[in-house]
């Protein structure tokens, strides 16, 4: 039966998350975006409720419930906190669940249990690439085999590296297709730049040049057999569109109560149409846009083939959290172009929805 | 439970019944009625009586609910929506004694629907020359004379008004004021049958689109009705007076958008994929694939487009579901009916003038259907409370706040 409401188990979920960004994520994220730093005892914290174990396998010390539904709950809730923040909380997913799903068993053994133990380990995941046009599907990164080993050439972008772990898949194109690789952060060869960006600034990233990066053959993700980079990106996508959802819903829920409060003309600008129907656009885009989201997911859970659902997803969330953002600092006026207070924040973290991708999968 | 998009079996083989009805009967006689505008389709009309209100799948296990009414509309409407709207059912008039009737009422008004006498319609009579989205502002007047009153006034733009007013069987919903001093606690609903001395057919509507819907002006001169006919009770609630939750008066008959919105964002939503429906078949035909895992930079400006018009009619058809799935849980929903109401009419709106232009010159001929479903789509924007009107419920809402603080 279709139903849109979550289960008592979901709804637990949801309200944990949802807690855990409002008393721990929302308190720190101004600083974290001035300082262009992550808080650490954030990244533990979160570590600590599970978030990401809790999708990996149980042989591995995760807790054996991969969902990509349940990894969009999650996704919106801690976005809502902070886009920043919930995309480096959710990095290790960027390594652990592509290894857990198409991993060899050697890999799985190797990979998974680290970000299963205690200590909060990030992950980092080089798809993107620095030149007008970068395509995931067809990376102009080349891997080419030598024996028995690769040899990676080409530059990534958008590469997300915290400080914390030693290592980070990289796709490269070999013999036409794209195949993930990982590759140790230290590996000769590969120069990691920082980069500035717009947004998203308590979220380190770099650029990444590989000349002549040598990995194993054991280094490819999935071994002989490869993976489905598809799917990979299906996933990134729905976990990025659920994200912007909390960032939308963030952004709606300041302006509705900043709408509510601010004074014009002898009434609350509120009650002025033209302020209370751009709120109850934000409110009905987002609502919709969730629900397309929740689908995709769920279909990638039944095993479907979803990029088509993903990608209709992630494209309506761009264009929705963008307007509701926008809309935001438009509703906060001049307020809203002040540091003092969240909506340019929200816009400037909602411009990398529609750059980024797959930067953060479940 | 938790979310689940997984559509019931029974509701498939539903859709499955409903999408081949739309496709043997509908789809046929489209153009012809659009065309023939005040003609009575009599094809549809005799068919849907006698055999297709009758047929349909056997249920096999849970179904879906108020969704899967959304799912038979969605079919319907995108077989055409003009017919849908002229097929012989209780409609609006219908929902709004399902809501507000007493069983009696029920039982007298609605069960000539499972009868076996001649084709019956239901209608709502609210609009009025000088009261559209203001519908407390109703002019059309109910006077107390013994056990009858009596209904005196003008009603415009009334869906199915006159196979309602004229036929046997059926009856009209007819919204009037017994006390033009109280505001909306005045106006009650007053079920009208068919033939009604008093009650005259004075119209119909030439339309832009949904032309084989018959949208009546009835005219009501000193028209007598039972008080038995009367939908809830006709205690008079002062203007500001909180309404008691017993009161099934203007409160009731609001409350019937709530359960009516869904279906009309159902409606919506099919007329909206029958445009999306043959813009993609043509692409199609012409060897353009739609490339879901192109970069933004290579996208068309072509594919960008048919992908914002899947994409908005999805969240509109979810929406939708939405609203009517609470409806299952007997859960408050007017936020919701509204926000599905809203994105809907609009989306479909947008797709089907997309798809016109998307198909150049055919699209604009009267040779393909194309056209007519753009004609056809513009209504959903506007009745049953325009999108200006559900923007505002849903402000109020979310924002909290009474009819008072938001004009």
């Amino acid at each position: 039966m279709i139903d849109f409401e979550p289960s008592d188990e979901q709804l637990l979920i949801i309200e944990t998350v949802r807690q855990f960004a409002e008393q721990e994520i929302r308190p720190v994220a101004r600083e974290c975006d001035e300082d262009g730093k992550l808080s650490n005892s954030v990244l533990a914290q979160a570590h600590e409720l599970g978030l990401v174990a809790n999708g990996l396998p149980e042989e591995f010390g995760g807790g054996g419930e991969r969902s990509a539904l349940t990894g969009a709950l999650i996704a919106e809730e801690l976005a809502w906190g902070d886009l920043s923040q919930a995309l480096a909380i959710l990095s290790p997913g960027l390594i652990a669940l592509p290894v857990a799903e198409f991993g060899s068993d050697a890999q799985k053994q190797a990979t998974l249990p680290r970000y299963a133990r205690e200590q909060f380990v990030p992950g980092g995941l080089a798809l993107q690439e620095p030149h007008f046009g970068s395509d995931p599907f067809r990376p102009t990164a080349r891997a080419s085999r030598d024996g028995e080993s690769y040899v990676l050439e080409g530059e990534k972008a958008l590469v997300p590296w915290i400080e914390g772990d030693d290592q980070v898949l990289v796709f490269a194109d070999e013999d036409g297709t794209p195949q993930g690789f990982l590759v140790s952060r230290e590996a000769e060869g590969l120069v990691a730049t920082p980069e500035q960006n717009l947004g998203l600034r308590a979220l380190p990233t770099v650029q990444l040049a590989l000349s002549g990066v040598r990995v194993p053959a054991s280094a490819r993700l999935g071994e002989a057999a490869g993976c489905d980079l598809r799917r990979i990106v299906a996933q990134g996508r729905v976990a990025m569109a659920a994200a912007g959802i909390g960032v939308a819903r963030a952004t709606f829920e300041v302006a509705r109560d900043y709408a509510k409060e601010r004074e014009a003309f002898g009434v609350k600008i509120a009650q002025k149409q033209a302020i209370a129907f751009k709120l109850a656009d934000m409110a009905i885009e987002i609502d919709g846009a969730r629900l397309l989201t929740w689908e995709a997911a769920w279909r990638l859970d039944q095993g479907e083939d979803a990029l088509r659902e993903a990608t209709l997803a992630i494209q309506q969330v761009r264009r929705v959290a963008m307007d509701a953002s926008d809309g935001s600092v438009q509703v906060f006026g001049g307020h809203g172009y002040i540091r003092e207070y969240l909506p340019e924040m929200h816009l400037r973290n909602a411009r990398g929805l529609t750059v980024l991708e797959a930067t953060a999968l479940l | 439970m938790p979310i689940s998009f997984e559509m019931s079996e029974t509701t498939r083989l539903a859709q499955d019944y409903y999408r081949a009805m739309a496709t043997d009967h509908l789809r046929p006689i489209s153009r012809k009625y659009d065309t023939q505008e005040h003609d009575l389709p009599t094809e549809w009309v005799d068919w849907y009586w006698n055999h297709g209100r009758k047929g349909g799948p056997e249920d096999v296990g849970p179904s879906d609910g108020f969704i899967q009414v959304c799912v038979q509309t969605e079919e319907l409407c995108w077989g055409d929506a003009g017919l849908y709207l002229r097929t012989p059912f209780a409609g609006l008039g219908g929902a709004a004694v399902g809501a507000a009737g007493t069983k009696e009422q029920k039982k007298r008004f609605l069960s000539v629907f499972h009868g076996d006498g001649g084709p019956a319609w239901g209608a709502m009579a609210i609009t009025e020359p000088s009261a559209g989205s203001d519908s407390a502002a109703i002019q059309t007047t109910a006077t107390r004379d013994g056990d009858d009153w009596i209904l005196n006034g003008t009603k415009i733009f009334c869906t199915a008004g006159e196979g309602a007013s004229q036929q046997e069987g059926g009856f009209v919903v007819a919204w009037a004021t017994v006390d033009p001093t109280a505001g909306r606690g005045g106006i009650k609903a007053f079920v009208v049958p068919a033939g009604t001395p008093g009650m005259t057919l004075v119209g119909l509507e030439n339309k832009l689109g949904i032309r084989a819907s018959d949208t009546a002006t009835l005219q009501f001169d000193d028209c007598r009705v039972p008080t038995a006919n009367l939908l809830g009770s006709a205690e008079v609630k002062k203007r500001d007076a909180k309404a008691s939750s017993g009161d099934k008066g203007f409160k009731g008959a609001m409350a019937t958008f709530d359960a009516s919105r869904p279906i009309v964002a159902a409606m919506a939503v099919g007329v909206g994929r029958a445009a999306l429906d043959y813009v993609l078949e043509e692409l199609d035909r012409q060897g353009v694939r739609i490339r879901y895992d192109a970069p933004p930079a290579e996208l068309t400006a072509l594919e960008r487009d048919v992908m914002e018009m899947e994409a908005e009619l999805q969240a509109a058809r979810l929406l939708t579901w939405r609203a009517a799935s609470m409806m299952n849980r007997g859960r408050p929903n007017s936020l919701e009916a509204s926000m599905a109401k809203a994105k809907a009419g609009l989306a479909v709106t947008r797709i089907t003038q997309k798809a016109v232009e998307l198909l150049g010159p055919p699209g604009w001929s009267k040779k393909l259907l194309v056209e007519k479903w753009m004609r056809d789509a513009k209504i959903n924007d506007i009745y049953e409370g325009t999108q200006q009107i559900n923007q505002l419920i849903v402000a109020r809402r979310i924002l909290d706040y009474p009819s008072s603080m938001l004009r």
